[in-house]
């Protein structure tokens, strides 16, 4: 079938975000940056996405993720032929589906952008799970690279003196790591300058979540999903900055004019866990049919959630405790809390929660959070089973039935 | 007023006529390969054994796995809904539902008004559903309509452990290997869904009067086993397999 020579339907064209181009772009040339540092003679360090990126910035070293790329290559729905790739190399299928696409795509190069480039060194912070320890020993050990580990104690219900001391003590050690590495002194004016990007970009990325509290919302969860890979890659850089001060223009712009993501938006979902990267469009046709708008998401605000952790005029003082208190490092009661603060915020009018067979961090207290904010916002919450990358845990027509059956409960309320 | 409810299930396709609030007529056929068939068989059938002309329906609603597929519906209704709205025609009294179909299982807690309040359905796999009971009725060779009478008369249920349907048959045939009774084996079957049906009913908080509702509940076995496990006595109406199509023509008058 072609679609050439059609006329692009003018509704649609009217709701598309024109900054998606510049984004492509941006996202294209990082790429290629990355892959061409062997020839330019930069340096790659590989680094899990809850991560401290900030220093790398300083030292001049292009930071790479890994998950990143696992959700591109769930997106271009190559997931499930690399878990299997995977899994005949003798991993577990319980394996994270970011770990496992990510071990299988490295000795064969695989994955929509022919494999992440060489990295030099490993960074892994445990903040998000226990997974990544074990997936970056197995790539440290296959690129035979050294590995830099920050561990960040678990916050049940605060952050004691002893954690920060911990947490800042190994901030020093990470520093020393990278000069090592790269034999050269860390700049700590530059360091400074590069905490204070980060704050700001991470603000914006904030006010440009934000703009969606707006009825009806001129971007979806479904957009920020796409618009997210900035400040998970580039955050600390002017670049940063740049696209998110002219996306936020252009949401405002939209509000004005009233275009809104859902045609005719009447119910508003908040979305919990990482995106279904396979069935993104799927989804998002699927509850606009029902007039229904995602309008936030616990997942892409992660990304800016412990800010007010952080001072931007000690950054590196204060970074310990903004990186080990975000979302996925947290009690149950807690994440609820915060939870519960965006179905405020964007007045939500239920919850969709994705029990994600990949990631346990995230899913394993979805129960308790989902009863605890029916408890306390009598709103309807929906669970479906899913997987980010692996679509072999993914059923349409089971999920579809309990889509359905869900807005028909929000309907009749 | 006529109007039609079709459901088609995995196994069986369902319809229900209703006039003017009373239940006119009703039909089961088994679905087989295409839904889409089934559902315009269905509704041959139970037009011709009610000798309802096709012009006499004034609204036609269908629910069940393959809801979209039936072409001739006005509106497709999810079986929550529909299920819902069924038990209570049955008995208005009840306020929870569960209705183990061919391929999932759902619990559903309504208001007074048969209107739901809150359902949960189980992950995708298929122990817990119809389709793994006759999985093991294939094992054992028996015939599934004799599950119920014969789980009655087990001395000693036995201890059917696997969560997945493929390992628990291999757990089936390990035990009819090593001698165990039949009805024993079938005993601990029922056992083994109840409590996956119980665990997930739990989460949601069952409100009594509890209905079963959907085909397995013609197996007494079952039903006693969810009793057991969920510590609530369980009624099943003679209409338990149509509940789905009767709420659905119910809803159809309503559109
Ligand atoms: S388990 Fe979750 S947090 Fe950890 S790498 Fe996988 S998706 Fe990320």
């Amino acid at each position: 079938m072609t679609t050439e020579g059609q006329a692009p339907d003018p509704e649609k064209e009217k709701r598309k975000i024109k900054s998606v181009k510049k984004m492509k772009e941006i996202m294209t040339n990082y790429y290629i940056e990355a892959k061409s540092a062997e020839q330019t003679g930069k340096k790659v360090a590989w680094i899990t996405s809850g991560g401290p990126v900030e220093p790398l910035i300083v030292m001049d070293i292009i930071p790479v993720y890994p998950e990143n790329h696992g959700a591109m290559i769930g997106a271009s729905k190559m997931g499930v032929d690399l878990c299997e790739k995977s899994e005949q190399m003798g991993y577990s299928r319980d394996l994270c589906s970011y770990a496992r696409s990510d071990i299988a795509c490295a000795p064969v190069n695989g994955g929509p952008i022919g494999g992440l480039p060489r990295p030099d060194m490993l960074v892994c912070c445990n903040n998000i799970c226990g997974t990544v320890l074990k997936w970056y020993e197995v790539q440290a050990r296959y690129f035979n690279v050294p590995l830099f580990i920050l561990d960040t104690p678990f916050c049940h219900t605060e952050f004691s003196d002893e954690a920060r001391k911990y947490v800042r003590k190994q901030v020093d050690e990470y520093i020393e790591f990278l000069e090592m590495v790269c034999g050269k002194k860390c700049d700590f004016d530059r360091m400074a300058e590069v905490g204070k990007l980060s704050v700001r970009g991470q603000r914006l990325w904030q006010e440009v979540l934000d703009t969606a509290a707006h009825k009806p919302a001129p971007m979806s969860a479904f957009d920020a999903f796409f618009h997210l890979a900035l400040i998970v890659t580039l955050r600390g850089t002017q670049t940063v900055i740049d696209y998110y001060t002219g996306l936020l223009e252009e949401m405002r712009e939209r509000i004005t004019s009233g275009i809104s993501a859902v045609p005719d938006e009447k119910y508003r979902l908040l979305w919990d866990n990482l995106p279904v990267w396979y069935k993104t469009k799927w989804l998002s046709e699927k509850f606009a049919a029902h007039d229904a708008c995602l309008v936030a998401d616990t997942y892409t605000s992660a990304w800016c959630g412990s800010l007010k952790y952080i001072d931007e005029n000690d950054f590196l003082g204060t970074m310990a405790e903004g990186y080990s208190r975000i979302y996925l490092n947290i009690g149950v009661d807690e994440m609820a809390e915060t939870v519960i603060e965006m179905v405020d915020k964007y007045d939500a009018d239920g919850v969709v929660m994705h029990s994600n067979r990949s990631c346990k961090p995230y899913s394993l207290g979805q129960y308790d959070i989902q009863r605890i904010v029916q408890e306390k916002r009598e709103i309807p919450t929906l669970m479906i089973e899913a997987d980010m990358v692996d679509e072999r845990s993914f059923s349409e027509s089971q999920i579809e039935t309990r889509i359905d059956a869900f807005m028909e409960v929000l309907k009749a309320r | 007023m006529v109007t039609l409810g079709i459901d088609v299930g995995s196994i069986t396709a369902k319809a229900a006529l209703v006039k003017d609030g009373k239940l006119l007529s009703t039909a089961v056929i088994v679905t087989g390969y295409n839904s889409k068939n089934a559902g315009e068989a269905v509704f041959e059938k139970i037009l011709s054994e009610a000798g309802v002309n096709r012009a006499e329906i004034k609204g036609i609603v269908a629910t069940g796995y393959g809801r979209n597929s039936v072409s001739f519906a006005g509106k497709s209704i999810t079986e929550i809904t529909c299920h819902a709205a069924g038990a209570h025609f049955l008995n208005p009294a009840v306020r929870s539902v569960i209705d183990i179909g061919g391929q999932d299982s759902k619990a559903i807690v309504m208001d007074e008004a048969g209107k739901v309040k809150d359902f949960a359905m189980n992950d995708k796999c298929a122990a817990g559903t119809g389709r793994f009971l006759e999985v093991m009725a294939r094992a054992l060779e028996v015939d599934i309509n004799d599950f119920g009478s014969m789980s009655l008369k087990a001395d000693n249920p036995a201890k059917i452990s696997s969560l997945c349907t493929v390992f628990a048959e291999s757990e089936v045939i390990s035990l009819i290997a090593k001698g165990e009774k039949r009805k024993n084996i079938i005993a601990g079957i029922h056992e083994s869904i109840g409590s996956r049906v119980a665990a997930m009913a739990g989460r949601l908080g069952l409100t009594s009067p509890v209905m079963m509702t959907g085909g397995v509940a013609k197996n007494i076995g079952v039903v006693k086993a969810l009793e057991g496990k969920t510590g609530k006595s369980i009624e099943v109406s003679d209409m338990a397999q149509l509940t789905g199509a009767i709420g659905a023509a119910l809803i159809a008058m309503t559109l």
